[in-house]
């Protein structure tokens, strides 16, 4: 369809810019602001760049679009080789539009190694749209496990107190998963000869490999996704990390989980994945209600917000093991309203913790008297974490339960209770934050945001409005390709139902 | 014309929004900025109520329901949901009411809130409000529905805290919130069984779909259910919350933290009346339910004797009139109940009109006592202030059902319907309407009363500021009484009478098994007149104890120490879930978090194998001691337990 490879450009042009700061020379204050400007401006370009592939994408088909292929390692049938389809397209689009934001949110609360830290942004930006665009296992796999480096980095050298053994407990969880992951990679490349996602997806793996390699893939998403009970490292990572930190990795990094369910477990190993359904309703029921009743009790504003992220994924996980039309776009719907509104919110936090340095909630109040644009945004953003209708977290969260009330009622209704303690714990914080009177001797001077604080907000609200009202153009790419992802899965059910009524 | 009159609120309510960000250097309210989003906000809701009028001539005297579509919502499968405005009778008469009154409210609240320092925040709130009141009733889906009823309970949050500086506004508003969330869950997985059962939550294609599936049914929790019945009990569990109904009636008397006219119009004429409307608009649904009917039935009943009980003990103004809310709407659930749609219409248009007028004439009263709500601290005010003290008996009298002011008309209509339902639940509800009847006059008498007259139990400093307000706020309060005093008789013929079927039009759905509305134009004439006889007697009880014996209601009070504990704390239901659900809540969630997450998961989990780790390595490390015997000492065991294993190894 197009000549220019507009995925590798994608992929690796943050890292060409992250090479150009590199060789910036000079003062340290001149560096700095070079540094910024330089991942600013490549982030930017390549945001403007991923909107032609938005614009390009044609809806009306489920095949892998902006294809490229190169031989790597032609003897093991190994090769470079990209591609997106509905499933994946959107989610490039969020990294490339949450990572100039975070760069300029990053503007002045990042003030040591500036040059470093910039370069480990678009590094991880490079290693993000990598994993997204991947078409095979091994590509994947080297950028899904590199985007750790970059992340473990900028928490662990710019973020709290106790960053050391928040980055450490970070890395350790999620290399745990991801070890077990590369032996279910070379099982199945073993087993298939290639590592072709596409070829894979063809291929019909034996139900008991299906199941080992099964627990193998899911032993490393969910503890990217992070799912109940492996999500204690979150929110020790989003407390210690930096602002950008914290909404790069809510926002993104946290999808991986479910794209990789989306991705690999549904469609190569759909008996495994119809088996294993009950688990996956289990631990996601729990973590709806176990985190958002946690979330009720926290004093720490970015503890909160995290603990709320796990809940809001549990939607994820239960609209995606639906294998019903709404469950699925609702799932990734889901991801995608979760990443600019978690994004948002952790930047919510990050505007008062430059201010106060403190992000317990008992150290805020009465907030709205010294900054009423900071109120309207806290406000619009905790309503849509809330899923009021009109605003991106609706839409998710409502096709997720109509996807999976049609399957089982107890799980809808288990998980609709999220509804209720997420507005508690949501308008609770809000409350110690925002409203009462303003007595604390700390905030009588705070100010309320600047302008390049309200331009790092802009396109989030825009967004989070946009999806919430008119969700058409988002939902209308992922048709084709989750119609046909299911179609799938449902034709492999069958002939295996087939296979075995014909054994017997 | 439908889209003027639907959008121009939400119009106002983005200007209005900008104006907060405005600043002046004048600190004096209203200032210039004030004035503005005074004008725009109340502009524009009075353009729309007119649009509204044009629409309502146009869909019902003109025979024209139709639907005009937006654009797409949400498609996702067989889930396909657009922005439109369904206009039928229904949603005209909605619409009609909805923009009337608060177009009206709009005006007084510029008196009202003449001092506040965040007029246009207000004036937003209040459009916005509007907007999302008059989404909910032109939808033509569920989902839109939705929309509109989650928004409006934002805006009911926002209006509940909008002096957020008091703890006890931010407390009311998070119940108001959380309470109709609860309801909210039982609505979305309504909405879902709907999905189900139908493959769609448009209206028209549901109730095209209901004969053919009367019979169907549908497995919910592991049971096999009735699936009309699942859906419309789901459903109705939304209505109960949002409409205040027992059980989730809790918010409402709290919500009365918010500014009067916001009392007025949310949490009188429009946003809790939404949960009839519901169950009127899903008539089509609930007439293939039985169940569902009679559920809805007695917990109408239920909810109109318990707030009438409450009402009569309670001090504060706003308070009465609130439970007094609450009470009627009881009644128009029942009515909906015994398939009395049309009956519960007309009370709920008759009701937004007196109990509006009731609630902004005692704002009136609030304002001209420098903002004393309590009703022992009121009295001997009525030559003070005779155009309000006259408005609110108006209002009393409609409330209390005397002829021939509204609520005569429509509350009889309720009541006898009720009666010639005859089924056990429409006796059930028969009686216990005929004794909050009763108690209603009762208690609006004792309002009228304590409030007006006596000796003045005020301070002298309060009762020599009593003023009459401005015109600002008695001209819509005119508006209002003229509602309240005609709307009955006016609308009696087309709501309930012999002109009912060609007004409602396809709008409503009665089966022939029900024909309890045909069956109420024919009931004894006790029936008809016991009623009123009841509100009388309420009267004159009120006259008695709070007029001729004073003493009396202390002396009775602490006679009956219980009984009137036990009113005056609203049947403890506060204490109640207080304690089974909003503690545990809190307790639950540092207990998982401390010992689940942090002791457990972390324990065992994390640190727990890095403190292993640490251990063995530890351990490891001390064997390491240096002394050269150690070492030997450990080869020569080594040695001896490879010797033995061998030996036993090949020996066996």
């Amino acid at each position: 369809m197009t000549h220019i490879p507009i995925l590798s450009l994608l992929t690796f042009l943050p890292l060409a810019g992250a090479l150009f700061i590199l060789s910036i020379r000079g003062e340290e204050g001149v560096v700095a602001r070079n540094a910024r400007h330089v991942a600013l401006w490549t982030s930017m370009i390549n945001f403007a760049l991923s909107l032609y592939i938005w614009i390009n994408f044609n809806p009306a088909t489920a095949d892998y679009q902006f294809v490229e292929f190169a031989v790597w390692m032609p003897s093991l049938n190994i090769n470079y080789k990209m591609g997106v389809d509905g499933i994946s397209m959107l989610f490039v689009m969020l990294t490339t539009l949450l990572t100039p934001i975070c760069v300029l949110a990053s503007w002045e609360s990042i003030q040591v190694r500036v040059k470093e830290f910039m370069i480990a942004f678009l590094v991880l930006e490079t290693f993000m749209i990598g994993m997204f665009c991947a078409m095979d296992m091994v590509v994947f796999y080297i950028f899904f496990e590199a985007v750790l480096i970059p992340m473990f980095l900028i928490i662990g050298v710019w973020g709290g107190p106790r960053r050391v053994y928040a980055s450490f407990k970070f890395f350790l969880y999620t290399l745990l998963g991801s070890v077990l992951m590369l032996l279910a990679i070379m099982a199945m490349y073993f087993d298939s000869g290639s590592t072709d996602i596409l070829s894979l997806t063809q291929h019909r793996f034996s139900v008991d490999l299906q199941i080992w390699l099964w627990l193998a893939f899911f032993a490393s998403f969910a503890v990217k996704i992070p799912m109940w009970p492996v999500h204690t490292w979150l929110p020790d990572a989003h407390v210690e990390a930096p602002t950008a930190g914290s909404v790069i990795l809510a926002a993104v990094l946290l999808k991986f989980g479910g794209y990789g369910l989306l991705r690999f477990s549904l469609p190569m190993f759909p008996e495994a994945s119809v088996m294993f359904t009950p688990l996956i309703y289990t631990l996601s029921v729990i973590a709806v209600i176990y985190t958002s009743l946690v979330a009720l009790a926290q004093e720490d504003m970015k503890k909160l917000i995290a603990y709320s992220s796990v809940a809001h994924m549990g939607f994820v996980t239960i609209g995606a093991f639906t294998l019903t039309v709404q469950g699925i776009e609702g799932s990734i719907y889901q991801m995608l309203a979760h990443g600019v509104v978690s994004a948002a919110l952790f930047l919510i936090v990050g505007v008062v913790y430059d201010r106060i340095h403190s992000r317990n909630i008992a150290d805020y109040g009465g907030l709205v008297h010294k900054m009423p644009s900071y109120a309207l945004i806290f406000m619009l953003f905790m309503l849509a974490s809330v899923g009021l209708p009109g605003t991106a977290g609706f839409v998710g969260e409502f096709l997720v339960l109509v996807g999976v009330f049609q399957v089982n009622t107890w799980v809808a209704a288990l998980a609709a209770t999220g509804l209720v303690l997420g507005a508690a714990y949501m308008l609770y914080l809000y409350r110690r934050v925002i409203f009462g009177t303003l007595t604390k001797e700390s905030l009588t001077a705070i100010k309320d945001m600047g302008l390049r604080e309200k331009v790092v907000f802009a396109p989030l609200v825009i967004l989070v409005l946009w999806m919430g009202i008119y969700p058409a153009p988002f939902l209308d790419v992922m048709h084709v390709s989750v119609e046909n992802m299911i179609t799938q899965i449902e034709t492999a059910l069958q002939a295996g139902q087939a296979v075995s009524v014909a054994g017997q | 014309m439908e889209i003027l009159a639907v959008f121009l609120p939400l119009i106002g309510a983005i200007v209005a929004g900008f104006l907060v960000f405005v600043g002046t250097k004048d600190d004096h309210p209203p200032n210039r900025i004030d004035k503005a989003a005074q004008w725009v906000t109340s502009g524009a809701m009075i353009l729309a109520a007119a649009a509204a009028g044009f629409v309502f001539w146009d869909v019902v005297p003109g025979n024209n329901p139709h639907t005009v579509e937006l654009f797409t919502w949400i498609d996702s499968g067989a889930l396909e949901v657009s922005w439109a405005i369904k206009l039928d009778t229904l949603s005209a008469v909605m619409l009609f009411m909805v923009t009337t009154v608060s177009a009206v409210i709009h005006v007084y609240s510029i008196g009202y809130m003449h001092h506040d320092h965040s007029i246009p925040r207000f004036m937003c709130y209040l459009s916005l409000f509007s907007f999302f009141m008059l989404m909910l009733v032109s939808s033509d889906n569920l989902a839109q529905l939705f929309f509109g009823w989650e928004g409006v309970g934002l805006c009911s949050y926002l209006l509940i805290g909008f002096w957020y500086d008091r703890p006890a506004a931010n407390a009311a508003a998070i119940k108001a919130f959380l309470v109709n969330r609860v309801g909210d869950f039982g609505f979305a997985l309504g909405i879902f069984a709907v999905f189900v059962l139908f493959q769609s939550i448009d209206y028209d294609t549901i109730f095209a779909a209901v004969p053919g599936r009367a019979n169907v049914m549908m497995t919910l929790f592991g049971f096999e259910f009735h699936a009309i019945t699942v859906c419309a009990v789901l459903l109705f569990i939304g209505a109960m919350g949002k409409s205040a109904q027992l059980g989730l009636h809790t918010w409402l008397p709290d919500a009365m933290e918010g500014p009067t006219p916001v009392s007025a119009l949310i949490h009188a004429a429009t946003m809790v009346t939404a949960g009839v409307f519901l169950v009127v608009r899903m008539s089509p649904l609930f007439e293939y339910s039985d169940t569902a009917l009679t559920l809805v039935t007695v917990v109408g009943a239920s909810t109109a004797i318990f707030a009438a009980t409450v009402a009569c003990v309670q001090n504060d103004i706003k308070r009465v009139i609130a439970y007094s809310t609450c009470s009627q709407l009881g009644y128009m659930f029942f009515a909906a109940g015994v398939s009395a749609y049309s009956a519960g219409m007309f009370h709920l248009i008759t009701h937004a009109f007196f109990k509006a007028l009731l609630f902004l004439g005692a704002g009136s009263v609030i304002h001209a006592m420098s903002d004393e709500q309590d009703m022992r601290k009121m009295g001997g005010i009525w030559k003070k202030i005779p155009v309000t003290y006259a408005l609110m008996w108006i209002g009393s009298l409609a409330l209390g059902g005397v002829w021939p002011f509204a609520g005569y008309f429509s509350k009889d209509s309720i009541l006898e319907a009720a009666y010639a339902a005859n089924t056990l639940a429409g006796g059930y509800a028969f009686w216990l309407g005929i004794a909050a009847a009763f108690l209603t006059a009762f208690y609006s008498w004792r309002l009228l009363i304590m409030t007006f007259h006596g000796q003045p139990r005020a301070d002298k400093k309060v009762m020599a500021k009593v003023h009459e307000s401005p015109k600002v706020m008695i001209l819509p309060l005119m508006v209002l009484a003229a509602g309240a005093m005609f709307m009955g008789y006016v609308g009696f013929n087309s709501f309930v009478g012999h002109g009912m079927e060609a007004f409602w039009g396809k709008a409503i759905l009665v089966l022939p098994t029900h024909p309890a509305m045909e069956a109420a134009h024919h009931v004894p004439l006790w029936v008809k007149y016991l009623p009123l006889g009841v509100g009388i007697a309420g009267i004159t009880l009120a006259y008695v104890l709070y007029m001729g014996l004073p003493s009396v209601p202390g002396m009775l009070a602490n006679r009956m120490q219980g009984l009137y504990r036990f009113l005056l704390n609203k049947w403890y239901f506060d204490e109640l879930y207080d304690l089974i659900f909003v503690r545990p809540a809190f307790y639950l969630g540092r207990g998982l978090w401390k010992s689940g997450d942090g002791a457990l998961i972390d324990g065992v989990g994390p640190d727990g194998i890095a403190a292993a780790v640490r251990y063995l390595a530890k351990r490891a490390a001390a064997l390491q001691s240096g002394y050269l015997y150690h070492y030997a000492f450990a080869m020569v065991g080594g040695v001896v337990v490879l010797v033995t294993w061998y030996l036993f190894g090949h020996s066996g």
